[in-house]
């Protein structure tokens, strides 16, 4: 394993301290309890906004803590949900007095944490908290028989968009129903060119033959849906917006909002090359785009591939989508 | 029978053995987890674990049971991550509730209090029966215990045949297929995997039937 690291055990601490010292205008970072907060923190009378999970997804989530997206940000070890203490405190600290929504991606370690830290939030400090869980990965069969589809790329877009009716004034239960929203409208398929290989443990997650690719997978080196034969961007494209087409209806409503994602070790150069025939694919479906954004955003450490993520827009989306920004990994309009 | 007392000094030589148990598992966890889910099962529990004991040397005398078992669970929360540290957090937490706030525990008590954790997984975890967790071995070795209890069995009698509830429940997750967690991913592919939730909570059942209710002279 060749990686930029000192000890492995200090990845996720001393990539933090980086973080408090590169944006040093826009965060706070307590390194104590590996939480990044916007440097306004509080903001009285502002719905606070916070998510978190593992590590290895970076920009996601510390990279999006800032004016118009969220307040806060816990960081858990590489992979691995923070805990409930984490959370409660950044509940505290970013609360501005209307409320806190929690952002949760869809697995079994983050949903349980964040529920534990709402509880204590509620009985503990008496602190207002509506959680909001991402779902959106159609690699996963949702079924009583699975822990549910995986949060991925929507993550960002709810981020985003429920960070700006914040910031807007809506109140708790308008910020909720905007993630909500997004939530519902949006539809995200994955796939991976090689694993990633996790600093503690050194070798690549699972064995991907140079031959082969792994379609639908998630962002944690988890299994995908199937194994095929290296293909042309093209066909691999075709791969991963027809399921996303065939599980939600993005011919209605006021077009979408596209986004191809990198996992982490995928160049712009392909990641635009794969826009391009994302975009040639949805044309030829009817699928008019309205905004996209493209570059490595909800990524799985160093695993090369990328998601391709669909959202169904409505006026006050696309509003709420160009409200100004300003985070490490997202700024406009500011 | 069964009117054994269980004091704040047996909850912590059943919670020092258990904490044994998992660091003498830990590989054991790790693999069974490697195999259908995220490979840190074992790590993640000893690292909890440890921090429980460091927590045990530090306590207070006159500690309640009700304290010590709230104090294993906020620690277990705070240090475990993943599912496993909410889960195994919970099932002490609201073990202390049911304990009371006496300075010892009767056998039936110890048994309403364990099913009230119990409880709590199930609740936490929205898993039932056979979805291949933890819930498989704990659910029967509750049930085990309670029946022993209730036939008049001492409370070592009652541990032991919860124990080996437990093993059977673990075993049995065996052919099943994952509903719950990260290996229902897996789908079909989880067959034939032995859980390791199950696996670790079958090791908690087992240092209870280790530690409690052990007559050391009358």
């Amino acid at each position: 394993m060749k990686k930029l690291v000192n000890d492995p055990a200090d990845v996720v601490v001393e990539s933090l301290r980086g973080v408090a010292k590169a944006h040093p205008q826009l965060l706070r970072v307590d390194l104590d309890n590996r939480i990044v907060y916007r440097a306004d923190a509080p903001v009285r009378g502002k719905v606070g906004l916070l998510s978190g999970g593992g590590s290895g997804h970076e920009p996601l989530h510390s990279g999006f803590v800032g004016r118009g997206m969220l307040d806060a940000a816990c960081a858990g070890e590489v992979f691995t949900s923070p805990v409930p203490d984490q959370m409660l405190e950044a509940t505290r600290n970013l609360d501005g007095g209307v409320g806190v929504l929690h952002i949760v991606k869809n697995y079994t370690g983050d949903v349980m944490n964040f529920d534990m830290a709402a509880e204590l939030a509620a009985e503990e400090a008496g602190l207002e908290v509506t959680s909001v869980v991402i779902d959106d990965d159609v690699a996963v069969q949702d079924s009583l028989y699975t822990a549910g589809r995986r949060g991925v790329g929507a993550t960002l877009l709810v981020e985003k968009l429920a960070g700006a009716a914040a910031e807007e004034g809506r109140d708790l239960a308008g910020v909720a129903d905007v993630a909500r929203r997004v939530n519902a409208n949006a539809r995200s398929m994955g796939m991976a060119l090689t694993s990633c290989t996790v600093p503690a443990k050194g070798s690549p997650t699972f064995d991907l033959p140079e031959t082969e690719i792994e379609v639908g997978i998630g962002i944690h080196g988890e299994p995908g849906r199937r194994r095929v034969p290296v293909a042309p961007a093209r066909e691999i494209a075709e791969m991963l917006v027809a399921p996303v087409l065939t599980d939600l209806d993005f011919t209605t409503g006021d077009g979408v909002l596209a986004l191809v994602n990198g996992m982490g070790a995928t160049p712009l150069l392909e990641l635009y090359l794969m826009y391009g025939e994302v975009a040639a694919l949805l044309e030829k479906a009817g699928v008019t785009v309205v905004r996209s954004l493209v570059g490595p955003f909800v990524t799985s450490l160093d695993m090369a591939g990328c998601s391709v993520t669909l959202l169904r827009l409505d006026d006050e989306l696309v509003r709420l989508w160009d409200a100004p920004v300003v985070t490490p990994g997202l700024r406009w309009g500011a | 029978m069964g009117d054994e007392q269980i004091d704040a000094a047996a909850l912590q030589s059943w919670l020092r053995a258990f904490a044994r148990s998992v660091a003498e598992h830990k590989a054991t966890l790790t693999a069974l987890d490697a195999e259908i889910g995220d490979a840190d099962h074992g790590a993640n529990m000893d690292r909890g674990m440890t921090a429980v004991v460091a927590e045990l040397d530090a306590t207070e005398p006159g500690t309640t049971p009700a304290a010590l078992l709230k104090k294993a669970g906020m620690t277990l929360v705070r240090t475990v991550g993943g599912a496993s540290g909410p889960l195994y957090g919970t099932l002490f937490l609201r073990m202390a509730p049911a304990a009371g706030t006496a300075d010892s525990v009767d056998a039936g008590t110890f048994a309403k209090a364990l099913g009230a954790g119990v409880e709590g997984v199930v609740a936490r975890g929205k898993a039932e029966l056979e979805d291949k967790t933890m819930i498989d071995a704990l659910t029967p070795a509750v049930e085990a215990l309670e029946a022993g209890l209730a036939a008049g069995d001492s409370l070592q009698e009652a541990l032991r045949a919860a124990s080996a509830a437990a093993d059977a429940g673990r075993d049995a997750t065996i052919p099943l297929v994952a509903r719950k967690g990260r290996a229902s991913y897996l789908g079909e592919r989880s067959i034939g995997h032995q859980d390791p939730g199950a696996t670790s909570a079958a090791l908690l059942v087992a240092a209870a039937a280790s530690t409690l209710g052990v007559v050391v002279g009358g």
